[in-house]
């Protein structure tokens, strides 16, 4: 048995390599698969190009990344027994490629309820090429500009407005799912709608748009472009919003604020109670009376 | 009638001498002339209190109820407990201009425009959990030491009702800002009220003068809030307290320490210093919470709307587990003869809570008429002196931490990525198995507790030092424990106690025997006499040598005694 | 055992011998000048920090601003951390420093005191009995049957008055629950906005949180008159009844015939009150066009009349039947055909077949 766990014991070889060896083998390995990877992935654009070179550029990086799920064309896949691999991009927009692709969901990782966040590898330039392509599919909502969602140059008066009204829309169409400060919430079956308070006002804006995943649309005919702008300056106006009352104890509401009043609470009140209650100090030296003798 | 020597204490009874008038001395004489109150004095001043630290989780709640009581004042003195709309203009910008009822908008400026108001919204919210959540410690320490038996059985009552009313005035109470969240549950409530059978709706168009919301639920939420539960509550606090006073507290069974005495300090100064000081603390820690733990920010909810939800809507955690009720029943209701019962409101949130609570209020007297004893007890039990009743408590628990858990099934889904669904599912049948498996656990594990006790009580207690016989087998040596502590392991009851009633008339074995057997007959009963002295015989001629004060050269020195190397072994 | 209750019964079987009160060890402050000295100097501190944090409340209170004016302190706001942490330490110096008074320097000698049995005495329990039989029987109570009788009827009944005044708390419900401001052909309209909709405004996965247009004051898009604008309580009551959410669908989802029929080019409107107990619902899973309400987490399918698929609901969601007016816009072709919100006892409950035949006989549709 010991010689087992010794079989180095005899081996000639055992004194033929250094210790670091293995370690240097590997990192050789990765980079040279890294290198190789860089040098023929596909290289990135140059900024100045027409929309039809764009989509072409884009084809280039669908083929490889969103083809295997989306088909070659974008015109979705199902499974043989006829589960939805994935959906068809026709329609769906640019603003749909660029909030997919910008928060990392795209591509999917795995299949699952949800699509989560990822970091993203795309740079922006490759991420408006796939856009480019597939709004060549067909007709779909358009990424906004910044003047679309942001309250740059408005006056102080014009923003006080859009932040009350967009309050009142938040509130009515958005708290339901992603909770009052846009924490996030529950769906069905291991859905969830997702934190919005550390999300790009762009992506917001796109996600309203485009109806993501599970998400519903609110597209411009249901809530108008003004109206997404005013959302957008409320969420901003509570991300700005110092803790008026402390901190905020992860914003989920009376569920959390239950937890600390027992553990923090509780355990720093009972805490004190053991302490009041302990013993305390005991010397064995006895008592001088004022006489000098001891009791 | 002789002079009843047995309220006054029996020691530092030396008479007070006659000095000099003092100004305190002079106001004394003063009222006594018109009070006489000096009688009531020398009664109480010096009224032994035992000291321990689970008696001081009442004093958390009754601590908490004065800090609500004073910021709650404070509060009246700015809220409005109206509906009636205004357009507010204060200094919040998110809401400037929004309608909304008068009882919001005063919130809102509570919290933002008067100074120390959001701190004082803040501590009242803190301190109302805080209460709540140590009425029901305090709760579960008197249950699983015992001191709800005689003669304390109506103070646990009285207790059971503080729970019931403190639970509805925190309700009544986190309403009252009519916010998005707590007006959705002032919502749920009016759908509560509506599926009583019959009467539901009548009772729910009195209560809010009409239809859902109408303008009448928050200035009667009001009056209910400071006024008439308050009252309830000051009252029953009194009594509870009084009876305490009466039958003084319990204390744990120790050297010194009997059924007929309490030992422990005076009144004056120790245990007032104590609880006074223990006071300022509940009041300071509150006020630390409330400065940097926010708590109900209703300005983020918005005003109450009726067309308006929060994802993760749940009342404060008292309410939590109705509400866990409420989202793991099926969706049963009856329709017939053109009316509807809804079962899936009233089993989880009207019949359910009420026979829980019920259930509750009579355990004192359940456990009397199981048991038959009718003495007086004034010693605690270790909760493993009783098992069956210990575990009871627990699966109790068990039960309400699995609603509890329902209640929070959306964020569990959420911040654990799992399905809702499946959450509620699991829950439905963890709500019934989770209390049996813990009766279970709990039951064989303070059964085995009173097993080690015995263990110690017989063989002393594991040193560490482990010795090796001549043959090479191991074996550690065990020292007797301290006379104290083996006093206070022994007091307790042997066997069954009080009336046996054994079978009825017809010879059948009744529902209270069986229950009396499970009760009673799976406990390890302390050893008899017989069985300590030999225990201790057999001890004292090995281990002598090893005795508080002697080290390891007293334990080579005996290595000559052939009873060492016998090698003990222990078991 | 009569007298039992009168004495305590000390404790069955005292298997080993009481060792009695453990003998008293002094404390450090009670034989040491120095030490007692010091825990004096160390309580004096306590509460002399305790006065230091009162005067820094106030002068917080004076000097620093609350809301959206305030200043701030690592991202909180600076006046309710500091009128908080000053208040809190005030109190608890205090407490603290008692505590460490009665722990360090009051005498902690532990006392005995004897416990007396809960019950009187059997002299002062005779005594009473006495008292109470005498009384009893000055007052002739006993012998009086007519005159006791007469008193438990009259004391009784008064409790009447308190009882039946509370009648006026509320008028009686009738058939109020029965039925919402929606009206054949009021618009619907967009919540917080109070724009009408067009279907061509609408995308299909489109969820839209309405109202009817008599919320927002208007008939057409004509201004109500004064009188007729729905204000404060009632403008509240009317909400909690008539929110409703539209969801555009293909229409070759839609299931149910009854849906088909009152949809408008796969728009459908359903009530926005939950059948449970009230909660708004808007949580739309557009993959699946099942609705989910946050409170308890009711499921209904829209394609389907609004079929409960999980959770504690025990009715389907009630649908608002379609039309389009003749400017184009989504109208109402009725209240809603049955009532809703959570059930009650008066609550005629029927399946979404029944629903709509009835709906159809009355309106002829």
């Amino acid at each position: 048995m010991v010689r087992l766990l010794n079989r180095s014991v005899g081996r000639l070889s055992r004194h033929r390599r250094g210790p670091l060896a293995g370690l240097v083998l590997l990192l050789l390995g990765l980079a040279l698969s890294g290198g190789l990877y860089a040098a023929v992935s596909p290289s990135s654009a140059e900024t100045a190009q027409d929309q039809a070179a764009m989509a072409a550029k884009g084809r280039q990086l669908f083929l490889v990344s969103c083809a295997f799920c989306h088909g070659q064309n974008g015109e979705g896949l199902t499974s043989r027994d006829g589960k939805l691999i994935g959906p068809s991009l026709a329609g769906v927009g640019a603003a749909s490629v660029d909030f997919q692709v910008g928060t990392g969901r795209m591509p999917m990782v795995q299949p699952g309820v949800q699509v989560q966040k990822k970091k993203n590898i795309f740079s922006q330039t490759e991420i408006d090429e796939l856009a480019a392509y597939v709004a060549s599919l067909a007709p779909g909502p358009a990424i906004p500009s910044k003047a679309d969602y942001s309250t740059d140059g408005m006056t102080d008066a014009e923003k006080q407005e859009a932040i009350v009204r967009g309050g009142q829309i938040f509130l009515t169409n958005c708290t339901a799912c992603h909770n009052f400060t846009g924490e996030g919430g529950a769906m069905p079956r291991g859905g969830y709608a997702p934190k919005l308070l550390d999300t790009n006002p762009k992506y917001i804006y796109e996600a309203m748009l485009t109806g993501p995943q599970s998400m519903d649309s609110f597209s411009n005919g249901n809530i108008s472009p003004e109206e997404k702008k005013d959302v957008i300056a409320y969420i901003e106006s509570m991300r700005k919003q110092p803790g008026y009352g402390g901190f905020g104890l992860g914003n989920l509401g009376p569920v959390s604020e239950g937890l600390f009043a027992w553990i923090v609470g509780l355990g720093v009140l009972v805490g004190f109670a053991v302490w009041i209650a302990a013993h305390t100090t005991r010397t064995s030296k006895s008592k001088l009376t004022k006489k000098g003798t001891a009791q | 009638m002789s002079v009843d020597t047995s309220k006054v204490a029996t020691s530092n009874t030396a008479a007070a001498t006659a000095k000099k008038p003092t100004k305190v001395g002079a106001i004394a004489e003063w009222s006594d002339e018109r009070l006489g109150l000096a009688a009531m004095g020398k009664k109480n001043l010096r009224k032994i209190f035992p000291d321990h630290w689970s008696f001081m989780l009442g004093e958390i709640a009754l601590w908490s109820f004065v800090v609500l009581l004073i910021s709650g004042v404070f509060l009246t003195l700015w809220f409005k407990p109206s509906m009636a709309d205004v357009t507010y203009q204060g200094s919040y910008p998110q809401l400037r201009g929004i309608s909304m009822s008068q009882a919001y908008a005063s919130s809102l400026d509570i919290s933002f425009d008067v100074r120390g108001g959001l701190l004082l919204r803040q501590m009242h919210h803190w301190a109302a959990m805080l209460f709540i959540s140590a009425m029901m410690i305090h709760l579960l320490r008197v249950f699983f030491t015992g001191a709800h038996r005689k003669p304390r059985e109506l103070n646990w009552v009285i207790g059971s009702l503080l729970l019931i009313l403190g639970t509805l005035e925190g309700f009544t109470g986190y309403s009252l800002p009519d916010d998005l969240l707590s007006g959705t549950g002032v919502r749920a409530a009016d759908g509560f009220i509506q599926a009583i059978p019959i009467v539901g709706t009548y009772i729910g168009f009195f209560l809010f003068g009409g239809e859902f919301p109408g303008d009448s639920i928050i200035p009667r939420l009001y009056t209910i809030h400071v006024l008439l539960i308050p009252g309830l509550l000051l009252a029953l606090i009194a009594a509870h307290m009084l009876l305490l006073v009466y039958h003084k507290h319990t204390q744990w069974p120790g050297p010194g320490r009997k059924e007929t005495n309490v030992v422990g300090y005076p009144m004056l100064p120790v245990y007032a210093a104590k609880a006074g000081g223990f006071f300022f603390i509940t009041f300071g820690v509150t006020a630390i919470m409330g400065a940097i733990l926010s708590i109900n920010p209703v300005w983020k909810f918005g005003p109450y709307d009726p067309t308006k939800v929060t994802a993760g809507s749940q009342p404060d955690w008292y309410m939590g587990w109705p509400d866990g009720a409420l989202r793991i029943m099926p969706g049963w209701e009856s329709h017939f003869w053109g009316h509807t019962w809804s079962w899936n409101i009233f089993v989880p949130v009207i019949l359910m809570p009420t026979l829980s609570w019920m259930l509750l209020t009579i355990l004192p007297f359940l456990e009397a008429w199981i048991t038959g004893d009718k003495r007086e007890h004034h010693l605690l039990q270790r909760p493993r002196n009783a098992p069956t009743r210990t575990a009871f408590m627990v699966s109790l628990m068990t039960w309400y931490a699995m609603f509890w858990l329902a209640g929070g099934n959306d964020l569990i889904a959420i911040k654990l990525h799992s399905s809702i669904n499946n959450i509620t599912y699991a829950l439905r049948v963890l709500v019934f198995v989770g209390p049996a498996i813990a009766f279970f656990i709990t039951r064989r594990w303070c059964i085995s507790l009173q097993r080690h006790d015995n263990e110690v009580l017989l063989h002393g207690y594991e040193t560490g030092v482990i010795m090796r016989s001549a043959e090479g087998g191991y074996s550690e040596r065990h020292l007797p424990i301290n006379e104290a502590k083996a006093y206070a392991i022994t007091v307790r009851d042997r066997g069954r106690v009080g009336e046996d009633d054994g079978v009825d008339a017809k010879g059948k074995t009744t529902l209270r025997d069986k229950l009396r057997t499970l009760y009673y007959d799976d406990d390890i009963q302390k050893p008899t006499v017989a069985e300590i002295e030999e225990a201790h015989a057999h001890a004292a001629h090995e281990d002598h040598a090893l005795e508080a004060g002697h080290g390891t050269q007293a334990v080579e020195a005996e290595h000559g005694d052939p009873a060492l190397e016998g090698g003990h072994t222990s078991h | 055992m009569s007298d039992s209750h009168h004495e305590i019964e000390a404790h069955t079987d005292a298997l080993l011998p009481d060792p009695g009160l453990p003998e008293h060890h002094w404390r450090p402050t009670d034989v040491d000048p120095a030490a007692e000295r010091r825990a004096e100097r160390q309580v004096a501190t306590l509460f002399g920090l305790s006065i230091l944090c009162t005067v820094l409340f106030v002068v917080f209170y004076v000097t620093l601003r609350t809301g959206i004016q305030g200043q701030k302190f690592l991202g909180l706001g600076a006046s309710n951390v500091a009128l908080g942490l000053t208040l809190g330490g005030a109190f608890l110096f205090i407490g603290v420093g008692v505590i460490q008074w009665a722990r360090k320097l009051m005498a902690d000698v532990e006392l005995v005191e004897e416990r007396h049995p809960a019950s009187s005495s059997e002299e002062d329990r005779s005594a009473t009995l006495a008292a109470l039989q005498a009384g009893l029987e000055e007052s002739g109570i006993g012998r009086r049957p007519l005159i006791r009788n007469t008193l438990l009827m009259s004391m009784g009944v008064l409790v009447a008055p308190a009882v039946v005044m509370l009648r006026d708390l509320g008028p009686l419900p009738g058939d109020k629950l029965k039925h919402t401001v929606w009206a054949k052909n009021m618009r619907v309209v967009r919540d917080v906005v109070g724009t009408p909709i067009r279907p061509s405004d609408l995308e299909i996965g489109d969820l839209v949180n309405a109202e009817p247009e008599i919320i927002f004051g208007t008939d057409k898009g004509q201004n109500l008159p004064a009188g007729e604008v729905l204000e404060g309580a009632d403008l509240q009551v009317a909400k909690a009844k008539a929110a409703t959410v539209l969801l555009r669908m293909d229409p070759d989802d839609i299931v149910s015939q009854v849906t088909r029929n009152w949809s408008v080019d796969g728009i459908v409107a359903y009530s926005k009150i939950c059948t449970h107990v009230g909660c708004p619902i808007s949580l739309n899973e557009r993959t699946t066009h099942h609705l989910l309400c946050p409170c308890h987490q009711s499921t209904f399918d829209l394609a389907d009349s609004g079929k409960v698929l999980f959770g504690p609901a025990g009715r389907h969601l009630p649908q608002l039947p379609l039309g389009v007016d003749d400017e184009g816009y989504l109208v109402a072709l009725s209240d809603y055909p049955e009532p809703v919100g959570p059930s009650f006892w008066e609550r005629d409950t029927k399946s979404p077949a029944e629903v709509a035949d009835e709906w159809s006989k009355e309106t002829g549709k």
